[in-house]
């Protein structure tokens, strides 16, 4: 898990993350508010439930695929916080909406 | 929307931000685009807020890092129009100098469209894929994932962790991390071959800023006391929903430790999956082992109105991204009738020289972290070379060896190998590695991945809301 370092303004954003209320500073992006909560799976893999997180944090490995207000396969590590936010884990494959 | 404009340049890094600053100047109408949602490049990130409000941050940085906000403030403050959080998923070439090129992108959840006549790929550097047993476990990370939280969010590991592989980037992340009061339990250095580099040491030491920066990071790392373990031969990660153990060979003597959070990298390469979808030419650079698009001296592609800058044409770092992208300017400036050609040629003196005075140290570097072949090219069968769709890279072996797969690309129809949402970037060097490997062929006879638009993910209702051909098997999630 990571944790916030020293000398961090305090001011807050509160998102939902996986139903449970967290505060996170603002700017933050979806993956780096999972990143701060949890040190075990963001998703699991369609093939073979595998337990995957944010990897590379910079948009293409797609690691961070999560669920941002009930819209699934999302980039976790693209998308910036904002109040009231819902990012939930995301298990196996989700079918895109068309 | 369809908005028409002089030059399109994707990325606002270094390379990116240079090339605005120079095309603005010039009277270029310009507009740049980027995924992330603020400007700077992997360098820069986070830049603004920090400067704002993290003073103690911006030291623990680093003066290189910090330097990158007068940068910003001068992009942001030109008559540039900045896209943020603009990602781009599709570019089509102009068909004549007459006709402008067609960019599509996304933004906010919606679908755009730019009419640029020229355009400059500044997408930047990716780091190298590291595939060991373990690598996909939660808590393992690149050493530029850790980085990057660090500037963007003030994020820092916790727990005992260590940092894995080898290249600049790691023992800089390593040292940000020291000055904060974060020590790593241990560096595990995979460089294995210091005599390579040798050949180029003497071009090395012409460039003090290179080699002072290096030695001051191992100085201040072996003050720290952070455990330095050299020429590291295995990593294997271990753990169930999150890595537990890291064990490792070093001088013969294997060592299995317990670890919360592990930190891997070797090296960046171009991120090239935009320039590949292009259908740009592209060379193998033996040296950096990895392709980069071909290019002329001033970023200029194989395809007409088409330029490349900064590291995605090849890996020139932060200040040889700030040159290239100046270089792509004066040319597309010139190109557009903005300056004459004496002019260009003229106003290219200095960047040129930059550029030469960094790239200087680029052979010392990249013969010094090369990675060893097996780090390039897994051995053990069970290695995760595909993360997406989860292909080994014992399963690889089996379909080149058994004559099933000669390329990548029966890799990909075969096996769904690279087919995920990554689309091959966390899996192709190594793909291409094994094939050439097993068959004995050198790495461009292999050749790479056919990388086709869209790059990045867009859904049937994002597309029908445009005039482009749809590909059914492209919304690939
Ligand atoms: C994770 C990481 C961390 C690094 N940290 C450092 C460091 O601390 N110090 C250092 O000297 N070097 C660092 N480097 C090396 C770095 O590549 C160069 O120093 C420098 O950032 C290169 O500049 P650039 O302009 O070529 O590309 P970048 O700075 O990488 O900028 C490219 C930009 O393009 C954007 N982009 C890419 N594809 C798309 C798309 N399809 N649509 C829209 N936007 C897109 C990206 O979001 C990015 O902002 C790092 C590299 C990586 C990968
Ligand atoms: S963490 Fe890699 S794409 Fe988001």
């Amino acid at each position: 898990m990571f944790k916030l370092l020293p000398d961090t303004p305090s001011e807050r954003v509160t998102v939902l993350v996986d139903d449970v209320t967290v505060q996170v500073p603002p700017g933050y992006t979806a993956a780096a508010a999972m990143l701060m909560n949890t040190d075990e799976a963001t998703r699991t893999t369609a093939t073979s439930n595998q337990p995957r997180a944010p990897y590379c944090m910079m948009g293409v490995c797609f690691e961070c695929l999560m669920e941002i207000n009930g819209v699934p396969n999302q980039q976790g590590c693209l998308v910036i916080v904002s109040e009231g936010m819902r990012i939930n884990r995301q298990q196996g494959k989700r079918e895109i909406n068309v | 929307m369809n908005q028409a404009c002089d030059l399109a340049i994707i990325g606002a890094g270094p390379a990116g931000m240079a090339a605005a600053l120079t095309a603005a100047n010039r009277g270029v109408n310009v507009v740049v685009l980027d995924e992330q949602p603020e400007p700077g490049g992997q360098i820069y990130r986070g830049i603004e807020r920090v400067e704002r409000t993290r003073a103690r941050h911006l030291e623990w940085l680093g003066p290189d890092y910090a330097a990158g906000a007068n940068f910003v403030r001068a992009f942001r403050n030109a008559k540039i129009e900045y896209l943020d959080g603009a990602q781009v998923w599709q570019i089509e070439a102009p068909a004549n100098d007459a006709s402008p090129g067609r960019l599509f992108y996304k933004r906010n959840g919606a679908v755009g469209q730019l009419s640029p006549r020229r355009v400059l790929i500044a997408t930047g550097a990716m780091e190298r894929p590291m595939p060991i047993p373990g690598w996909t476990l939660p808590g393992v990370l690149t050493c530029g994932a850790g980085q990057t939280v660090f500037k963007a969010n003030g994020l820092a590991p916790q727990g005992r962790f260590v940092l894995a592989g080898c290249g600049p980037l790691l023992l800089l992340y390593a040292a940000q991390l020291v000055r904060a009061g974060v020590k790593p339990a241990a560096i595990l250095e995979t460089t294995f071959n210091h005599g390579a580099a040798l050949p180029h040491a003497w071009k090395f030491f012409t460039t003090p800023e290179y080699w002072r920066k290096g030695l001051a990071l191992l100085r201040e790392l072996k003050a720290a006391g952070v455990p330095l373990r050299k020429n590291v031969t295995q990593l294997v990660l271990h753990g169930d929903a999150r890595v537990r153990e890291i064990e490792y060979q070093c001088g013969g003597k294997t060592t299995r430790e317990p670890v919360d959070q592990v930190f891997l990298h070797q090296g960046v390469v171009p991120n090239g999956n935009l320039a590949w979808s292009m259908n740009l030419a592209h060379a193998w650079d033996d040296a950096q082992r990895s392709f980069r698009p071909r290019l002329d001296e001033w970023g200029r592609s194989s395809t007409p109105g088409i330029f490349v800058a900064g590291d995605a044409g090849g890996i020139v770092g932060a200040k040889g991204a700030h040159a290239t992208g100046r270089l792509a300017a004066l040319a597309i400036a010139a190109d557009l009738g903005k300056i004459t050609i004496e002019g260009r040629d003229q106003q290219a003196r200095t960047p040129r020289a930059e550029l030469a005075k960094h790239q200087a140290a680029r052979p010392f570097l990249d013969a010094l972290y090369r990675p060893a072949p097996h780090w390039l090219a897994p051995q053990e069968a069970d290695t995760m070379v595909c993360r997406c769709e989860e292909i080994r890279a014992g399963e690889i072996r089996r379909l080149v060896t058994e004559q099933l797969c000669p390329g990548p690309n029966q890799m990909k129809s075969f096996a769904r190998c690279g087919m995920g949402p990554c689309q091959g970037r966390l899996c192709g060097l190594t793909v291409v590695e094994l094939i050439a490997q097993c068959r004995g062929v050198p790495v461009p006879e292999v050749g790479y991945y056919r990388i086709r638009p869209p790059v990045k993910p867009v859904t049937m209702g994002d597309l029908a809301t445009l005039d482009v051909p749809v590909r059914p098997d492209a919304v690939g999630l």
